[in-house]
């Protein structure tokens, strides 16, 4: 139900159909779509062009900054030609991986535990100390501890992976449990739900759009530890790639490397926002979507 | 003969009951005190009372999702332990579950109860047929308008064929066309029930037009000042029995006795907030 919301300069004659509003709404939303859509490639194009122009003018460093067309042509050779270390296509693989891996053990034991605790008042007031120590560690100064255990392959970056999506979905599964309903919680043992029934018919589903809405920023983070892990030690990854580049200061193939990694983490992102609608019809839609 | 006994006990009872609360600064708080209640078998009883005076605290402690700090609860004859299957309870804000559509709703209590599902969706259809809700099985509570909620409620907590039924403020976030509706579908869905009912609310009309008898409650600590039988005859029409001389004589007795509560409560919130 959308408010038909036509610009506030529109007043209609006594006497207008109900179909020529609702054309003069599409229409107006039509615009709406037109306008955003056109600005956002404009500042595209902007913001590419002045780099480019910028570097060809040499207002912009090319040796730090490279330019455009170069990270294309560097994209495009890795594409057709496969990198320095071997085909783009391996490295990116080893590297969603890592991340793929560590975000789904990450993820699983984070809603677990979240829930597990958020349950159980004793349990989580024992454990809240230690998980704050441990969450105060920065995450990215375990890398070289966990190469040095698990050595330079899957196994270190999953781990690093791991504890990077761990606190986050953690700490919003515990949350989300903690702040179900207790009117629903209070209906749903009236009406004979014991125990793990209670869990699953109340507790679960309404923790599920905090758990959900961590998920989207964890996997980001997954691939961040996987990457991290990469630029400690590796044999193969988008990680080590940006490192070698670094090494040669081939500028082009660290914009590259960034790119690629951009580009996946939004296609992870529109999947994941594709499940969770699939998962939550239940919910009112919003009132407004001018994508 | 402890069957005759058991029998001719009464569906609930409270008998010197309190129930004091820890504030979250640790100090004890006194919601009700020395609370005498008798609800018997198939009996209407609605209780009136000034807000906040521990109306809905009463309701907790016949459910067993709290327990009395003294005094004892009894149902049918028997102490509460822990919460009684017999008993439904109609919340005041919506306590549907969201992500569940409108018969996954009904079907929830049969279905944790361990009936059968194709026995529990069976059973779900017919109430909801009963509340006039047919058709709208696939639905999601936010489809629905406030009373169609409200109808889905009901079948929900009927479905389980309760015997004691607990409801508190169930329509008062109804507007005043809906909640009469609501009334009559309420009385219908009780006399075919049998069921003991404890409808707590604020609004005396409502009480009157519902039950069979009314206590009226003191401000906070609560306990029983009065109980009023009331006489109207059933089956009875909710929208026509409020212009009746009777009801209005005994809406007015009630309510001089309530205002003094009410203007109690009034003034001690007042002293609080000064």
């Amino acid at each position: 139900m959308t408010d038909i919301a036509l610009t506030a300069d529109t007043t209609f004659r006594p006497g207008t159909s109900d179909a020529e509003i609702e054309a003069a709404a599409a229409k107006a939303a039509r615009n709406r779509r037109r306008t955003v859509l056109f600005w956002r490639w404009v500042i595209l194009f902007v913001l590419l062009g002045g780099w480019e122009a910028g570097a060809r003018l040499g207002i912009i460093d090319e040796f730090f900054f490279s330019r455009p067309s170069a990270i294309w042509e560097r994209l495009v050779d890795w594409v057709v030609n496969g990198t320095s270390e071997g085909p783009l296509w391996l490295h990116l693989w080893v590297t969603m991986e890592e991340a793929l891996v560590g975000f789904a053990l990450g993820s699983v034991t984070g809603i677990v535990v979240g829930i597990a605790l958020g349950r159980n008042r004793m349990l989580s007031d024992i454990f809240s100390i230690y998980i704050k120590l441990i969450n105060s560690v920065p995450r990215v100064v375990l890398a070289p501890i966990f190469i040095m255990i698990f050595g330079l392959g899957l196994a270190s970056k999953v781990a690093l992976a791991f504890v990077m999506v761990f606190f986050v979905v953690f700490a919003n599964a515990f949350q989300g449990v903690r702040e179900a309903d207790r009117n629903l919680m209070a209906n749903a043992q009236i009406l004979g739900a014991k125990g793990w029934q209670l869990t699953r018919s109340v507790v679960i589903p309404s923790a599920m759009s905090w758990i959900f809405a961590s998920l989207h920023v964890s996997f980001g983070f997954a691939i961040i530890g996987a990457i991290v892990g990469e630029f400690v030690g590796s044999r193969h990854g988008i990680g080590l790639l940006i490192n070698i580049a670094k090494g040669t200061f081939d500028a082009a193939g660290m914009y590259a490397a960034i790119v690629v990694i951009m580009i996946v983490a939004l296609a992870a992102e529109y999947l994941m926002t594709l499940v969770e609608n699939r998962l939550a019809t239940w919910r009112p839609a919003p009132l407004h979507d001018t994508q | 003969m402890p069957a005759i006994e058991a029998s001719a006990s009464p569906a609930v009872e409270l008998i010197n009951v309190s129930r004091r609360f820890l504030t979250p600064d640790g100090k004890s708080m006194t919601a009700i005190r020395d609370f005498n209640m008798s609800v018997a078998r198939g009996e209407f009883v609605a209780v009136v009372g000034p807000t906040g005076c521990g109306k809905s605290t009463t309701l907790n402690l016949v459910t067993g999702l709290a327990r009395p700090s003294s005094g004892e609860v009894r149902l049918f004859g028997g102490p509460v332990d822990g919460i009684d299957p017999r008993i439904g309870f109609a919340f005041q804000t919506d306590a549907l579950f969201p992500w569940r559509s409108v018969i996954d709703n009904v079907v929830a209590g049969p279905l944790f109860r361990g009936k059968p599902r194709e026995e529990a969706y069976a059973k779900a259809r017919e109430w909801l047929a009963r509340v006039h809700l047919s058709g709208h099985e696939s639905k999601y509570p936010h489809q629905l308008s406030g009373g169609m909620r409200k109808r889905v409620s009901l079948a929900q907590t009927f479905i389980n064929e309760p015997q004691i039924l607990l409801m508190d403020e169930p329509f008062s976030a109804l507007d005043v066309q809906t909640r009469v509706i609501m009334h009559d579908v309420l009385l219908g869905l009780w006399s075919e029930a049998k069921a003991s009912v404890i409808f707590v609310t604020h609004d005396l009309e409502e009480a009157i037009a519902l039950a069979d008898k009314v206590y009226v409650l003191t401000a906070g600590p609560a306990t029983v000042k009065s109980v009023y039988p009331v006489a109207l005859p059933r089956p009875r029409v909710v929208a026509e029995i409020r212009y009746q001389e009777d009801f209005i004589a005994l809406s007015r007795t009630i309510w001089d006795d309530l205002r003094d509560e009410v203007e109690r409560g009034a003034a001690r919130d007042e002293a609080v907030a000064a």
